[in-house]
Formats: C-alpha cells, sequence, structure tokens
C-alpha cells in the first residue's frame, strides 16, 4: 500500500518540496531494510502485552452484559433479540416449507407432511413466467434453462434450501436499505453518521461477529439470515441515497407545486423516478447474500453451501464444484431477472374491462400448473421432485483432471512459485516487517496530509493508533503485504484485460463471463485445488485473493475506457496519434479515476479474501478473527476484524482522495 | 420427502390412510419436543450422530438434526437452541468444551468409547527413502528428504491447524528436529496436500488423525516417538531432553460427547441413552471407509449398524 501511495505522489502535483521528502523517506526506508531490527528496541516493532490496551475484554464484558444482564425493564435485551428473530422466522420457514420441506404439522421427527412443497415443474414454471413478464421469451428461457440445469445435475433439493433463504433476506435487505436510506435523504446529520457505520458493515469480515450473533438470535437459519443481511444492506443503502439525490431537481419541484405531502413527495415521486438506480442496488443484495451461503451455512443454514463445504471435507473436488456451480447458476439466473425488473418497460393501460384471465394470464397458469403438478405428484411421483436416475455428473473427471496437472506440472509450477516468492513476495513483507511502526505511521500521515488534507491525516493517524494500541501490528503488517502483493498482480493482469475487453468486443463478453464466474464461485472450491498445486503457504492465499479480487479490476479498466467522451479520442485521431500514444496519451490518463476506484474495490475485496485463506494458514489478522472464532472469544474476533476495517478505510480515503485530485486535474469534474 | 402427505391424499379420496401416519403409536416419553442433534461436516460423526438418533426414535424419542459449526455450536448448546452434541474430540475441541461445562450449561456427557489417535505420518513409500522410519531418530536423520525449496535444508512438516494446538513447533524444539513446522488452516488443506503428494509419490510428512478416511486410503505410518505420558508434558526434566518438555509423542484422546444442561430434566431417558452410548474406533473406521470410499449411502450404513446391534443399543435405552 505504502509503495502504491508513494509511486502515486510524483503523479500528483508540482510540489517540490514532496517530491524531496519522498525520495528522502525512500532512503530512510532502504537504509532501515539494510540495517534491519538491531537499530531500535524491540518495542517499536512490537507493543509488549503489558502497554496494550484491553480493548478485547471490554468487548467481551461488554458483549457478556449485553447478553446476560442488559434490560429495558420488563424485557432483556436478549429477550427482545430473540423474539425479533422469531419473527424473522415466520416467513422464512413458510418459504422453506414452499420450496423444500413441504408444510408440516409437529415437529422434528415426528413431523408429518401436510401439504407437499411446490413441485420443480411449478418452480420452474414461476421463474419462466417471471422471466416473460421482466421482459422476453428469450429471457424466460434462459431462467427456466438454468433452474432446470440445477435439477439435471442434481443440485434441487439443497438449491431450494438456498432459494428459500434468499428470497427471505433480499426483501429484508432491500427494505431495511431503502429505510435508511429515506432517512439519509432527509437528515444530512443522520447520512453523516451512517456513512461509518456502512463502512464497517462492509468490511468487518462476518466471521468476527458471527459468535455474538449466535448467542444474540438463537442458532439456525435466522441467525445466518440475520448476518446475511447484515453483510448486504449497506451497497443498497449507499446506491439508493446516491439515486434519491440524482433525482432532478424539477421533479420534486413538481411534486411540491402539485401539493404532496411530505410521504406523497417520497413514495409517489422520488422513489419511482429513482427505480432503475434502486435496482441496481438490489442486484447487489442479491449477489452479496450468495456470496454469503457458505459462510451461512456454517451456522446451520444448509442449502448448496453447505454441499460445498462437506464435499472438499472428503476432498470430493467435483462434488464441491458442482453444489459451487449452482451457486453460480442459480446467481446468474437471479442477476438477469433482476436487472430486467429493473429496465422493464412501464406496462400500457388500458381502460377495456377484461376477464380475470386476460389480465392476470401468468397467475392463473403458474396457480393451474402448481395445482395439477401437486395433485399428480401424489400418484407420480417424478412430477414432484426430479427422478434421481436421470441426473448427471461430471464429478470425478475434474478430480482426474487436477490429478492429471498435479502429476505432470507440479515441477514446473513449483518453479515459477518459488520464483514469485523470492523475487517478489518475501522481499514485500521483509520490508514492512523490518520497518519500525513509527515510521510506517509516519509515512502514512504525510501521504494522508498530501491527500486529503488535515481531516485525512486525523483519521489515519487515530485508526493506525488503534491497530498498533491494541497489539495487532505486526498482523496488520502482514495483512498489508499479502493484500498489497495481491493487489499488486490483480492489477498487472486486470488492468490490460479490461483495456483490451474495452476495445475488443468478444473477447469483452469473454473476460465477463469470466469475472462473473470468479465472484460467485465459492472460492473454498477452487481453494483446495490450489493447495494442491501450490502447498498450503502465502502463495496459495495470493492465489486465491487474486482470483477473486481481479473482477472489479478488469471491470472498472473496461468502464474507464468506454465512458471516455468519442469526442477527446476523436481530437487524438485526428491530431495524428499513433494507436499506441492513443492509448497512453488520452485513454489511460483519462480513464485514471475510474481504474483508481477499480483498485478501491480490488483492495476491499482483497481484505474481505483474507478471512476465507486463513484456512490455507496464512498468519495474517484474518487468521486471528479465525482463530477467535474457533475459540468464541467475542473481544478477540472483534477487535481484529476491526482492525482489518481499518486497514480498508484508510486505503479508500486515500484512493478516494487521491482519485478526486486526479479527476481535478484532468478538469473532469 | 418420503412423508405421507395428509392434505394431499384427503384431495385423492384416500382419507381412510391418513390418520395412521401421523399417530404412530410412541412409547411413553418425558417430552414430545423433538430433541436437536448437530450434524458437523465429517462423516464419522455424522455416523455418530445418525446412530445416536436412530437409537432414540426407536426409543420413541422425536428427535431433529441441526446443521451446525464445530465450534459455533457450543453457543447454541449453552442457550439450549440445540441439544447435544455427539462429537467432541479432546484434541480438538477441549478448549471449548470446558469452557462451556463451566459456565453450568452444557454437560460433558462421558467419552464415546472411540479413541483419538493423532500423530506425524508419512506414506509408506517414504520408507525407501528413508530406511529407519517409523523411528523418529532415523527420520531426523533424513530430514532434508522432507524439504521443499522454502523449508530447505530443513525438513518440512504439515501441522494441523493453530487452534487445534498438539506442540508440534515446542516438540521440534524439545527434540532438536531439522523440521520446519507449517500449520494448514483447515483438515482439507492438510487432505488436500496429502492426496497431492500421493499422487506424485513426492515426500510429504504430516499430521493424521484417526477416525478418518485418510488413513485407510493412503497406505502409511505414524511416526514412533517417545511414548506420551503426562510427566512428559508437564516436567521438563522427564525424556531425553532435560530442560524441556514435549519432548515425546502425542498423547491419545478419548472422544466426548455433550449435551444442553435441561437435557436430563427434560428427556432423562434420552440423557441416560447418550450417556450410554458406545462405539469402538474399529467399528468407526470400517462405516468411515464404507461410506466414504465405497461410496455407500449413509443412511443405508447407520441402519445397518443399528439392525446388527439390536442387543448393544436396547441396553442404552433401558430405564
Amino acid at each position: 500500500m505504502i509503495a502504491s501511495v508513494r509511486n502515486m505522489i510524483p503523479a500528483m502535483g508540482p510540489i517540490k518540496g514532496a517530491k524531496i521528502f519522498w525520495i528522502l523517506a525512500l532512503l530512510t526506508s532502504v537504509f532501515f531494510y539494510i540495517e534491519g531490527k538491531g537499530l531500535f528496541p524491540k518495542w517499536m516493532f512490537k507493543i509488549p502485552r503489558k502497554s496494550q490496551l484491553p480493548i478485547k475484554k471490554y468487548f467481551s464484558s461488554f458483549m457478556e452484559w449485553l447478553v446476560e444482564d442488559a434490560n429495558f425493564g420488563f424485557f432483556t435485551f436478549k429477550e427482545m433479540t430473540r423474539s425479533f428473530s422469531w419473527l424473522l422466522d415466520v416467513p422464512l420457514s413458510f418459504s422453506t416449507s414452499l420450496l423444500s420441506t413441504g408444510f408440516l404439522e409437529g415437529q422434528g421427527s415426528q413431523a408429518v407432511q401436510i401439504l407437499p412443497p411446490l413441485s420443480w415443474i411449478a418452480v420452474i414454471a414461476v421463474v419462466i413466467a417471471m422471466g416473460h413478464y421482466a421482459r422476453d421469451w428469450k429471457l424466460a428461457a434462459f431462467i427456466g434453462g438454468c433452474f432446470l440445469y440445477l435439477a439435471v445435475f442434481g443440485q434441487w433439493d439443497s438449491a431450494m434450501v438456498t432459494l428459500a433463504s434468499i428470497v427471505i433476506a433480499v426483501p429484508f435487505g432491500v427494505i431495511g436499505g431503502l429505510f435508511l436510506a429515506i432517512a439519509a435523504y432527509r437528515s444530512p446529520t443522520f447520512e453523516k453518521c451512517i456513512s461509518p457505520v456502512l463502512d464497517l458493515m462492509q468490511t468487518i469480515p462476518v466471521f468476527a461477529y458471527l459468535v455474538p450473533i449466535l448467542f444474540l438470535f438463537g442458532f439456525g437459519p435466522v441467525a445466518a439470515m440475520i448476518a446475511t443481511i447484515i453483510y448486504a444492506m449497506p451497497p443498497m443503502t449507499r446506491i439508493a441515497i446516491m439515486s434519491l439525490k440524482g433525482v432532478p431537481g424539477e421533479l420534486s419541484d413538481f411534486g411540491n407545486m402539485a401539493g404532496c405531502t411530505k410521504r406523497q413527495l417520497m413514495w409517489k415521486v422520488l422513489v419511482p423516478s429513482a427505480t432503475s438506480g434502486l435496482m441496481v442496488g438490489v442486484n447487489q443484495v442479491i449477489m452479496l447474500s450468495l456470496n454469503m451461503v457458505i459462510i451461512a451455512s456454517m451456522i446451520g443454514a444448509g442449502g448448496l453451501g453447505y454441499d460445498v463445504l462437506s464435499s472438499l471435507r472428503r476432498l470430493d473436488i467435483g462434488g464441491g464444484l458442482e453444489a459451487g456451480v449452482g451457486i453460480v447458476v442459480l446467481a446468474i439466473a437471479l442477476d438477469r431477472l433482476s436487472q430486467a425488473f429493473a429496465t422493464r418497460p412501464d406496462p400500457i393501460h388500458s381502460d377495456i374491462p377484461q376477464t380475470l384471465i386476460r389480465r392476470h394470464p401468468w397467475t392463473v397458469t403458474v396457480t393451474i400448473i402448481a395445482i395439477v403438478t401437486l395433485v399428480l405428484g401424489l400418484v407420480i411421483p417424478p412430477i414432484q421432485s426430479y427422478p434421481g436416475v436421470m441426473e448427471l455428473g461430471v464429478g470425478t473427471s475434474l478430480a482426474e483432471f487436477v490429478k492429471w496437472i498435479n502429476i505432470n506440472y507440479f515441477d514446473t509450477l513449483e518453479g515459477y512459485k518459488t520464483f514469485v516468492l523470492v523475487y517478489f513476495m518475501v522481499p514485500v513483507k521483509l520490508v514492512l516487517l523490518k520497518m519500525p511502526w513509527a515510521w510506517t505511521i509516519l509515512l502514512l500521515s504525510v501521504a494522508a496530509w498530501q491527500l486529503g488534507g488535515v481531516r485525512l491525516l486525523a483519521l489515519t493517524l487515530s485508526l493506525c493508533l488503534f491497530i498498533l494500541a491494541t497489539g495487532m501490528w505486526e498482523k496488520a503488517m502482514i495483512t498489508v503485504y499479502l493484500c498489497g502483493v495481491s493487489v499488486i498482480i490483480a492489477c498487472v493482469f486486470g488492468i490490460p484485460i479490461g483495456i483490451v475487453a474495452a476495445e475488443n468486443q468478444r473477447f469483452g463478453r469473454i473476460a465477463q463471463v469470466m469475472i462473473d464466474t470468479l465472484q460467485t464461485l465459492p472460492s473454498f472450491v477452487y481453494l483446495i485445488p490450489v493447495v494442491m498445486l501450490f502447498r498450503v503457504g502465502d502463495f496459495s492465499a495470493l492465489v486465491a485473493v487474486v482470483l477473486y479480487a481481479i473482477a472489479p479490476a478488469v471491470r472498472y479498466a473496461t468502464h474507464g475506457i468506454q465512458q471516455i467522451p468519442p469526442a477527446l479520442i476523436e481530437a487524438g485521431v485526428t491530431s495524428g496519434c499513433t494507436k499506441r500514444q492513443l492509448l497512453f496519451k488520452i485513454k489511460l490518463p483519462l480513464a485514471l479515476p475510474e481504474i483508481l476506484l477499480g483498485l478501491n474495490q480490488t483492495i476491499m475485496l482483497a481484505l474481505s479474501m483474507l478471512v476465507i485463506t486463513a484456512l490455507v494458514g496464512t498468519r495474517d489478522l484474518g487468521q486471528e478473527v479465525y482463530i477467535a472464532l474457533t475459540k468464541a472469544d467475542t473481544g478477540r474476533g472483534l477487535v481484529a476484524g476491526l482492525s482489518i476495517a481499518f486497514i480498508a478505510i484508510i486505503a479508500d480515503r486515500m484512493i478516494a482522495a487521491g482519485s478526486k485530485k486526479a479527476k481535478q486535474r484532468l478538469g473532469l469534474g | 420427502m418420503k412423508k405421507t402427505s395428509r392434505f394431499a391424499l384427503a384431495l385423492l379420496g384416500g382419507l381412510a390412510m391418513s390418520g395412521m401416519t401421523a399417530t404412530a403409536s410412541f412409547a411413553d416419553v418425558e417430552s414430545n419436543d423433538p430433541i436437536k442433534l448437530t450434524l458437523h461436516d465429517w462423516t464419522g460423526q455424522l455416523l455418530t450422530t445418525k446412530i445416536m438418533g436412530s437409537v432414540l426414535q426407536k426409543a420413541g424419542y422425536n428427535i431433529e438434526y441441526v446443521q451446525a459449526d464445530y465450534i459455533a455450536q457450543f453457543a447454541g448448546l449453552k442457550e439450549g437452541d440445540l441439544h447435544v452434541a455427539m462429537e467432541i474430540w479432546e484434541t480438538t475441541g477441549r478448549e471449548a468444551m470446558d469452557e462451556a461445562v463451566a459456565t453450568g450449561k452444557v454437560d460433558n456427557l462421558g467419552e464415546t468409547g472411540m479413541q483419538a489417535i493423532e500423530e506425524w505420518w508419512y506414506p509408506s513409500y517414504m520408507k525407501e527413502v528413508c530406511p529407519g522410519l517409523p523411528n523418529w531418530e532415523a527420520l531426523n536423520d533424513c530430514a532434508e528428504a522432507f524439504a521443499t525449496p522454502e523449508t530447505a535444508p530443513k525438513g518440512r512438516y504439515l501441522g494441523a491447524p493453530v487452534t487445534w494446538g498438539g506442540f508440534d513447533d515446542e516438540r521440534v524444539e524439545a527434540l532438536e528436529m531439522d523440521f520446519e513446522v507449517i500449520h494448514a488452516g483447515t483438515d482439507a488443506a492438510l487432505f488436500a496436500e496429502l492426496e497431492s503428494a500421493y499422487q506424485r509419490k513426492a515426500p510429504v510428512l504430516l499430521w493424521v488423525y484417526s477416525p478418518h478416511w485418510a488413513p485407510a486410503k493412503f497406505e502409511g505410518e505414524w511416526v514412533e516417538f517417545p511414548k506420551y505420558s503426562a510427566d512428559c508434558y508437564n516436567d521438563p526434566s522427564w525424556g531425553s531432553n532435560e530442560d524441556s518438555a514435549y519432548d515425546c509423542g502425542k498423547p491419545t484422546g478419548p472422544i466426548w460427547k455433550v449435551a444442553w444442561s435441561g437435557l436430563k430434566d427434560k428427556w432423562p431417558g434420552a440423557h441416560k441413552a447418550i450417556e450410554g452410548f458406545n462405539l469402538s474406533n474399529d467399528e468407526m473406521s470400517q462405516m468411515i471407509i464404507d461410506v466414504d470410499l465405497k461410496g455407500k449411502d449413509m443412511d443405508a450404513t447407520v441402519n445397518q449398524w443399528v439392525e446388527a446391534n439390536k442387543g448393544r443399543w436396547s441396553d442404552w435405552v433401558k430405564n
């Protein structure tokens, strides 16, 4: 991170003093690196335990108080959260009954089914109907095909369990996000308060607050759903605030003139006009909810996420991939559907009275199919649930493929790996670990001050001091190292791919499918083959992080190039630029702000992935969060989680400030 | 979903049949609420739990299986959201279990009869490279054969996740071994590396535990360290290194059963049955091999055991 900031500085502006400072800083750093740790006392690298602030303990005892003692007079805090989860359980068990288990009477093994779930044919009919309603037959066929895939490849039962929790979690995330956004839109003070909370919700790894959630909301699918909502709501809130603000002033003026009340103005004018923006938020909520299915399955959500985990536990790579692809297919289907709803043309109103069937053709058809398959399913079981004998699998061939690579190419791969480790990863790690913390914080503060003035300086300094005072400094540096190295590699590959994708449409389409898959395919699926080929260690973690975090680097680079005003490129062409000049002198500089945003997102994703790579044995903050989880140590997990969040926030603010400066310099706004 | 569908049958006019399945006669049990047993993600635990579940069901109890994470489940056990966890390994779950038992909200219901074995392990083909195996001193003499570019000239030993404990770093120190301990993050990563090395017949030395499918699938042996005794871990003067503890192998440890402390009041009979539960390592290993390596259906394997061992489990559920 420091390195990248340092490289950015000279480009920032012609401040001479700053340049001299950074050259001196570089020389000093090299000196520290060569002289090693001998120059400074030990506490300059690691704060001794007795002078650390016991923030972990505060968190733990606060949590204990919350669970055991906190009360509002008539009821305790825990009773409140428990009744909340009971409330959420009502819709969740309804959707689970409808899609997966059927409606039951009684509990546990004595339960008796009084009504079977929707048959697979009925569910497919429903999604086809929705596809057609949202756009056209083509989309209907595509989504129907996705669900048929789930049935044919034997993922149906698990996919329905996952779907049942998604269809409940998403509306809660969306509505919650929308209400927060409306409150923020109405009151700027509230917006200021909520902004850092949203940052934390997005950047603290879920593992860090899983234990408190289990205590407060009980064990099972509801707790998993709450964790999902917490994780998936922030982007919805952000996008909703943005799109409400983006509604043209004329429209709200018009609403006022027409005599709308405050509420009417919001619900009849502002929200409808912001719909297309809001639907982007809905889409994000769906995607993030599906990202959570693996973690949710660890606390009792079951479904596809559980299938992925348990097959990998048996080293059944094929089985894991099948379930993982099931998640991808579900994600793609829901994504396309929500996008279609976002862009759906308004229906044409007609005042001619029509029959029920004419007015609601799809509702009627689907109801009939559901009832018919329900009745027929009792006599002919394959109509109720897809027949097992007709299921396909690709399971073993994949395991054979990995084996073949392993036997034939392991040594070659080992060669590459050693090269990257020795010449790139290890030096970066040593640089970060050999700098005394005071020096690193000083450099960061100066960079923050140059980029964003006193406020950014104060923020950076206080967040760094928190990490330092809680004794997380060394682990934080390892985190920065792993994340930084991965981000650099992701950018080195991702940005050129993004640029080519912007220039060449066919390649662009292929790249799009690839990054969509990489982002929704649970990383567990490829973590195991990666370990088989590269052994346990930092390099395997690096590969997994790069695969996951490359998507925004590609996406934003493409977008950055595509949004350049054609007139500017035209101007370049007429003044006789070669293709190369066009790229380096016009396109890249103009796309820089977007690319920086992409860098920002890449860092966020890399940090969120570090918790997962803890499973292949890294030694960073992610591992600390994971250890805290396995020991049910609330305080330890939260402190490490917050440290990760703070690294993310520092990086985010610095890059945002840098991108703003770059934009100003280019006169882009 | 093979359960009879009452409402649906009514639709077809098959009303007469319906009542039967719903009110199948249950023995007199203390409460008809479902007892919630936790399922984790490894085969052995699924088998243990489902055997216990089937037995309780035969005794008339209402049971329910809940997916839960091995350690995270303690939050549920303490609150009574979950009731029974059938496999808490001495070696990996002791700390969480002790913490939970200390709160008084979770009870330890004794050993399952199975013993967890954990030790350094190598595949048989390594014996050709290092003929003195399984002796640990011989292993140390050919440490270089286990080296990788990152650890050379030291050998590489892949240890368990940090959270499992096991004192391998201390052991290497105390026995002055030329090995570097690398910690895997999960057991999936651990066995992925074993599978990879085994396919290439490459050197590998790692932490393996039993009952598990790995020692059945791959041919290999456990390294023989000086035999464990409690003194070895507590008393530095014990063993070859006078100044240091941990100069011996790992202990074997029981696998425990735990339950929510309310269980014994609400379902005393089930509480007794779970206390009575007992399986041997050999039985369990055979079942794991059947399921994981031979691809036999899990429920069929459980039923087979339940049918074949009626005499044993009827003792557990006798009042």
